[in-house]
């Protein structure tokens, strides 16, 4: 656990000392400031579309700090050749593994509190309460969420030799996902076979990101997730995530790294 | 003298990175053995094979054949790992850290307990003289101060084994004086060094024992005293023989 921690701490270390991550980071919390403050949109469902908004935002920021995040580990520590004086310690390769994406996880989640901590002010002094509970579930599941893409991200790392390559290949894959996954359904029906069942293995086998979005629940106050619900979605990530960890393992535990 | 490292018949070959490229054999068949408290010079030229041995070792790289075991225990085990530092030939550290966290960071791999880590990084920044820019980060040393920093890292958990890859590669003669200087010290204190160098006046200066590897195969091996005694000659010129840039040598 120790080896883990320690990698995990480095990995923290850098995101907050590399200005990209804070470049992001401020627009996204001036953006989101201005539009709470400011009466940019003259409707009376305002606050609705500018927590909508917002919470766009919110994940598009996020989804790209965990990306931009995950994928540069591996890649970018053979590039700068630090991965050697630390494998040259006797820690193993799942335990680089655990702490890259325990870092990237909890780097992450620190910069996902912030956000909806700045969401949950502008929306609090527009609508007079603030529901801590839905927020802090919105933003459980969310996390979540962004363990997938950062174990994906992970696994992908052990694959592509360059940093970019890997972010590029990445951001494409999730914004594949997020934009036509849950339309796959319907593209199959229409399909004749065997194009439908090799549409509905990949339409059953991706991830469903519309499971971890709570956005809808919370700007309308309504379509809640049960505990039950929100117990397995939770479990369905951390399946997803333990599924592309293992493979990064596999792929990295007997990977040739000549110096 | 036990060994401390000891390789049987290692082979390592490489495929080739291209379509209808051969194969190529870095390691052919080497068996070496490093005993308990000797500095051992590795020694050969460019793509001869150390750094693939060396990589062998801290199980970078795997065998294509034969064995290798750092204490006894095969490199392939994290374990093996423990009792050794380990030096590249350039410095390659996260250079957003400041030297006292990179060795803060090497020491909890290591667990080393909190108060000991702070004590040893105390200790090694003096002996490596880096105490008055530990606060700075990596980035801002020049590559001297890199090197020392890596050697720094090297010995913190106070290692048994010490694995320098090109220590000296690249320093001026006051950073290789005192690299020397930190290995001969080392050597006082019943460490064992196995290292890799092209400065052969130096390997003559500190080594016990020496092999050279030329092609991947070892060519020569045994004392430094020894072989200078055989070939009546220097160790750079055994070596520019034995790889055959000079004529074969007149034992």
């Amino acid at each position: 656990m120790n080896a883990i921690c320690a990698v995990a701490g480095v990995v923290i270390r850098e995101l907050y000392r590399r200005k990209d991550f804070y470049v992001l980071f401020f627009l996204m919390v001036i953006i989101a400031l201005t539009m709470g403050c400011g009466n940019l949109i003259n409707d009376a469902k305002r606050e609705g579309y500018l927590k909508e908004i917002c919470l766009l935002l919110i994940w598009i920021s996020s989804l790209v700090i965990a990306i931009s995040t995950a994928a540069r580990q591996l890649p970018a520590e053979r590039e700068s050749r630090t991965l050697f004086p630390l494998l040259a310690k006797p820690v193993t390769r799942a335990q680089v593994i655990t702490g890259k994406f325990l870092g990237c996880w909890l780097a992450c989640g620190a910069a996902l509190v912030i956000f909806y901590f700045i969401l949950g002010v502008v929306s609090a002094s527009r609508e007079h309460e603030w529901r801590v509970l839905e927020y802090a579930q919105a933003l459980w599941l969310q996390w979540i969420f962004l363990a997938v893409v950062i174990a994906l991200g992970l696994w992908g790392s052990i694959t592509f030799a360059t940093p970019a390559a890997n972010a590029t290949i990445c951001l494409v894959l999730i914004a594949a996902v997020l934009v036509l996954q849950r339309h796959l359904n319907d593209i199959a029906l229409a399909r004749a076979e065997p194009a439908r069942s090799f549409l509905y293995a990949i339409y059953y086998t991706l991830p469903r990101p519309e499971w971890f979005d709570l956005r809808e629940p919370l700007i309308f106050h309504r379509g809640w997730p049960g505990g039950g619900e929100f117990a397995a979605v939770s479990l369905y990530g951390a399946a997803y995530t333990g599924f592309f960890l293992l493979a990064a393992w596999i792929g990295f535990r007997r990977k040739s790294l000549a110096t | 003298m036990t060994p401390i490292v000891e390789i049987k018949d290692l082979r390592v070959e490489y495929r080739g990175r291209g379509l209808g490229q051969a194969p190529r054999l870095a390691v052919d068949g080497l068996t070496l053995n490093v005993n308990t408290g000797e500095v051992f010079g590795f020694l050969g030229p460019n793509g001869a094979g150390k750094t693939t041995t060396m990589n062998v070792l801290l199980g970078f790289v795997n065998p294509t054949g034969g064995q290798a075991s750092l204490f006894g225990v095969n490199v392939r085990e994290p374990i093996a790992r423990q009792r050794i530092g380990y030096l590249p030939e350039l410095t390659y550290y996260y250079k957003f850290l400041t030297a006292e966290e990179l060795l803060r960071f090497y020491a909890r791999i290591f667990k080393i307990p909190k108060a000991e880590t702070e004590q040893r990084i105390d200790a090694l920044l003096k002996l490596v003289e880096l105490e008055a820019v530990r606060k700075r980060t990596i980035k801002t040393y020049s590559k001297g101060m890199q090197q020392r920093i890596g050697l720094a890292q090297a010995l913190i958990n106070n290692p048994d084994l010490l694995i320098l890859d090109e220590p000296t590669s690249g320093l001026d003669p006051v950073g290789r004086m005192k690299v020397r200087e930190i290995i001969e010290r080392l050597k006082s204190e019943g460490k064992t060094v196995f290292f890799s160098s092209h400065e052969l006046g130096e390997v003559e200066t500190v080594c016990d024992r020496v092999a050279i590897l030329n092609q991947g195969k070892l060519m020569v091996e045994g004392r430094v005293g020894d072989l200078l005694q055989k070939y009546h000659s220097n160790l750079e010129q055994i070596f520019l023989r034995i790889i055959g840039y000079l004529p074969a040598p007149q034992t």
